[in-house]
């Protein structure tokens, strides 16, 4: 074989150990996974496990809950995510500090994260404390007790907004230093105030940063279980959770199977959404 | 006139110095908190209204959680899953990382498009078929197969990483190492990979992070070796308190040494939407 033909295999071989991982452990459970989802007893083809899944007492719950978490927290993530990366970006004295202390959510568990607020949240926990200490209320107000929906839900939501922002605020801010600072300058010789740099500029900029932590974050949301657990134990459930009930309580990898192809499809059809609604211009006029 | 815009200026200075420490706040404080449950004696952890700062300091809680069934061996089984997975991750990702940032070849774009589109991948449809064949196959509930499991979680970062550190050493380094007689591999070993070597720290730290925390594949794929967070996941609705805050804290520590360390590095993971 020539020299230069060997120079052309070389990317090639060192690809290959990754591409065949990626095949086995990706691949491979992608479609065993609908294979176990749609096969029955008998191994033909059969609805009984997703017919099983709609049954299921816990599913309406399960998959309102998830996807309420998504629309409740998408938002306030995005916001909370953006003024952390203009802050990161503004040139503060310690601004290597603040990067540090905002990213550590980044590399803490849903489980640990789930723990903390359960410890801020229970009824002998710190903000019970707080609010008795400033004689907010007289006794311990019972936030995880059964039947709170309300901050049961918006405990999960708190927790997750805490851990799960870091990720969003690297994402921009890598996407704010791609954009010249010529721009921004120019913005400021028409005197234009902080709002209508952030919205006239920098989110039209950030578009396709967006984009991509808005796919991320929906399809990582999709995912959340532990958090729930440690925080609202059985008070809340999502589709995540009920996948593992379902493989780990019941026993049927079927079923669980096919919870885990309906958080699939739910997270590529978000992908697909989000791909179409945040079309470039250029990709609208086509 | 100028006088105004200058203290205009600078109050919006410091009202920007007032937001950047109070988010840091929002952060710090919950850790604050279970870090103060952790260490207090555990008949303080009942105590209402809860001290904010220990009283006294104790590491009777810690001990408490170490010491409880499993807990030291879960932690055993955990730390070995993690360093498999990073010696497995870098093994199979970092030689793919380098053929990316080194050469042109066709199907580059591709093999990148796929790499960067597995990093969110549910990780619940890919236990669960796999649990069942690691069932079939002899390999349930070992160290290895959830090893292999998070290698496939944090194969997508590895590459991506090192790519971008193998990308950040100048090649003609390498060039110039090989007209002084060094061989291809001899340059890299020598010139690419030393230069390249925090970078692929950071990556293995990164690894090493994502599989302590990893929790949804360990709890399916593990019955008897369960990992630390599977171990706590599942006894976590018939523990006492003590046992709670002690495992949260524990679970949440490494990550406050590990940003100091791969911060620098975040935006390569995560960012570089374009080229």
């Amino acid at each position: 074989m020539s020299h230069r033909r060997t120079q052309q295999l070389i990317p090639y071989v060192l690809l290959a150990p990754a591409t065949l991982f990626l095949l086995v452990f990706f691949a491979y459970p992608m479609v065993a996974a609908f294979a176990l989802a749609f096969s029955g007893d008998d191994g033909g083809f059969t609805l009984a496990h997703f017919e099983a899944m709609i049954r299921d007492t816990a599913f309406t719950p399960a998959l309102t809950t998830t996807l309420l978490l998504i629309v409740i927290i998408i938002p306030v993530q995005f916001v909370l995510a953006l003024v952390m990366a203009l802050l990161v970006q503004a040139r503060l004295k310690f601004s290597g500090l603040f990067l540090y202390i905002y990213a550590i959510p980044l590399g803490i568990s849903e489980l640990a994260a789930g723990i903390v607020w359960f410890a801020l949240f229970t009824d002998r926990g710190y903000i019970n404390t707080v609010l008795t200490g400033l004689g907010l209320i007289d006794k311990p107000y019972l936030f995880l007790g059964y039947q709170n929906d309300f901050w049961l839900l918006a405990a999960v939501v708190i927790a997750e907004a805490w851990r799960a922002t870091s990720i969003i605020m690297v994402i921009l801010v890598a996407g704010l230093q791609s954009i010249p600072q010529e721009y921004l300058e120019a913005a400021d010789v028409f005197g234009a105030s902080l709002w209508d740099k952030v919205w006239g500029v920098i989110l039209p900029l950030l578009r396709p940063s967006l984009q991509v932590a808005l796919i991320l974050r929906t399809i990582l949301a999709f995912q959340v279980f532990a958090v729930a657990i440690a925080v609202a134990g059985r008070g809340i459930t999502l589709l995540a959770a009920e996948a593992y009930r379902w493989y780990d309580a019941y026993r049927n990898p079927n079923v669980a199977a096919a919870f885990a192809g309906l958080i699939l499809l739910l997270s590529i059809a978000s992908t697909v959404a989000y791909l179409w609604g945040l079309r470039t211009p250029e990709e609208q006029s086509l | 006139m100028k006088r105004s815009a200058a203290t205009r200026r600078r109050v919006t200075r410091a009202l920007t110095y007032a937001l950047a420490i109070l988010v840091a706040l929002w952060v710090l404080v919950p850790i604050y908190l279970i870090a103060v449950a952790a260490f207090s004696p555990q008949l303080e952890v009942y105590r209402f209204p809860r001290p904010l700062f220990p009283d006294p300091f104790s590491i009777e809680t810690m001990a408490f959680f170490l010491r409880s069934g499993g807990v030291m061996a879960s932690v055993r089984s955990s730390v070995v899953v993690a360093m498999l997975t990073l010696f497995l991750s870098m093994l199979i990702g970092a030689p793919a990382g380098y053929a990316i940032a080194r050469f042109v070849f066709p199907g580059r774009d591709v093999f990148r498009l796929i790499v960067v589109s597995t990093r969110a991948f549910p990780i619940v449809i890919l236990s669960i078929p796999l649990a069942v064949s690691f069932i079939e196959w002899g390999l349930y509930d070992s160290v290895y197969s959830l090893a292999l499991m998070h290698t496939a979680l944090a194969l997508p970062f590895t590459i991506l990483i090192t790519s971008s550190v193998f990308a950040s050493v100048p090649r003609d380094l390498e060039e110039a190492a090989m007209t002084l007689g060094c061989s291809q591999f001899e340059a890299f070993l020598r010139v690419a990979l030393p230069l390249a070597l925090p970078g692929l720290a950071a990556a293995t730290l990164f690894t090493f992070v994502l599989s302590w925390n990893e929790v949804f594949a360990a709890v399916i794929l593990t019955v008897r070796n369960r990992t630390l967070p599977a171990l706590v996941l599942t006894v976590l609705d018939e523990s006492p308190l003590p046992y709670r805050f002690a495992g949260g804290f524990f679970m949440l520590a490494p990550s406050l040494i590990f940003m100091l360390f791969i911060r620098k590095y975040l935006f390569n993971l995560w960012g570089r939407v374009t080229k």
